[in-house]
């Protein structure tokens, strides 16, 4: 096992589309030890995506179990190939990436998705995701399309906050 | 590298940014962090400038524009630098009839929490009869979510719509 060394802005292989799995084998397997372990060995990432250690394969590791404040999740997950098939809502967060250090800001995403990937055996499995856990597997899956998340920064004063504003406001009034 | 913090505010005008830049770029300067505004037709500059010479060289090399473009021109040497960004761990929204006083009671609540501000938005926003303020906030305090809202509950009684959030920022 290694911890391996991330790839950083403004490195062009983040921009590079990543190519399907095709091989299931034990250098598969040692390569996602690898990639976990630098996950971990980093500013607690929920995430990670092959391609940021420069291997352009469509290969994520996500897990939002740790999180502060507990949210719905699937525990660790390693997607192989993984396809988003339906998404649902949009929800405004904040993120920042290991592969862009010392940025944060905010992001529109889908609340929920459902999806399918690949285990690291190639047994196929599907999941519905939602909230935070559904934000990370689009942070990464866009990491596999040579998307970074400041390609989906959108301002502040951006107009579907405001209107969050007003829906919450009304909900919570007695 | 010596920061010097660039004001400028002036009518607001197409190709301000543009012409500004152009002359701070043309005189070997370097921009760090900045926010650009239009707030009430005004348009708003605070910008990192790297002021390698002195100050007077850069007020010198930024005043015939800011003259052109009717900016007033205000320069201050600021301590620190870049790679300094806090990342907020808590997000308030607020939202009321306008009248005087809101910031001032939100914030006050804020502070005495312990809530270190890091971005604060505020817009007046409705009709010229009926003004609604809408103030969003993001900053950081050690404080639970709940101590928050315990606070700034005292505000319903105002009128006042206030909604805390905790903001986990996901790195991926």
């Amino acid at each position: 096992m290694a911890v391996l060394d991330i790839l950083k802005l403004p490195d062009p292989r983040l921009k590079e589309v990543s190519q399907e799995v095709e091989r299931f084998d034990d250098e598969l397997l040692a390569f996602i030890d690898d990639l976990e372990e630098t996950r971990q060995a980093g500013p607690a990432a929920v995430g990670i995506a092959a391609p940021q250690v420069g291997r352009l394969q469509r290969i994520v590791i996500i897990d939002c179990s740790t999180t502060r404040k507990p949210v719905p999740n699937h525990g660790r997950l390693v997607l192989v190939n993984p396809e988003i098939t339906e998404w649902d809502g949009f929800e405004l967060g904040r993120e920042g990436c290991l592969s862009v250090p010392d940025y944060t800001g905010n992001v529109i995403r889908a609340e929920r998705i459902k999806m399918h990937a690949l285990t690291p055996e190639g047994e196929p499995r599907e999941f519905e995701m939602e909230g935070y856990e559904a934000r990370a597997l689009q942070h990464e899956v866009d990491h596999l399309d040579g998307m970074l998340f400041i390609d989906r920064l959108v301002s502040r004063r951006t107009d579907l906050f405001q209107r969050k504003v007003y829906q919450k406001g009304g909900k919570k009034r007695k | 590298m010596k920061w010097q913090m660039l004001t400028l505010v002036g009518e607001d005008q197409p190709g301000i940014v543009a012409q500004v830049t152009d002359a701070l770029f043309r005189g070997g300067y370097t921009l760090g962090e900045a926010s650009m505004l239009r707030l009430g037709g005004n348009f708003t500059i605070m910008m990192m400038v790297d002021g390698g010479q002195s100050e007077q060289a850069l007020s010198a090399c930024i005043a015939p524009v800011a003259e052109k473009l009717g900016l007033r021109l205000h320069l201050d040497p600021i301590h620190g630098g870049l790679h300094q960004h806090r990342v907020p761990n808590f997000q308030v929204r607020v939202n009321g009839a306008d009248r005087a006083g809101i910031v001032a009671q939100v914030t006050g609540l804020l502070a005495e929490s312990g809530f270190n501000i890091l971005e604060l938005d505020s817009d007046v926003v409705g009709s010229q009869d009926d003004p609604v303020y809408i103030m969003t906030i993001q900053g950081y305090t050690e404080a639970t979510i709940e101590t928050l809202e315990t606070a700034l509950g005292r505000l319903e009684a105002d009128e006042i719509d206030v909604h805390v959030s905790a903001i986990e920022t996901l790195i991926g």
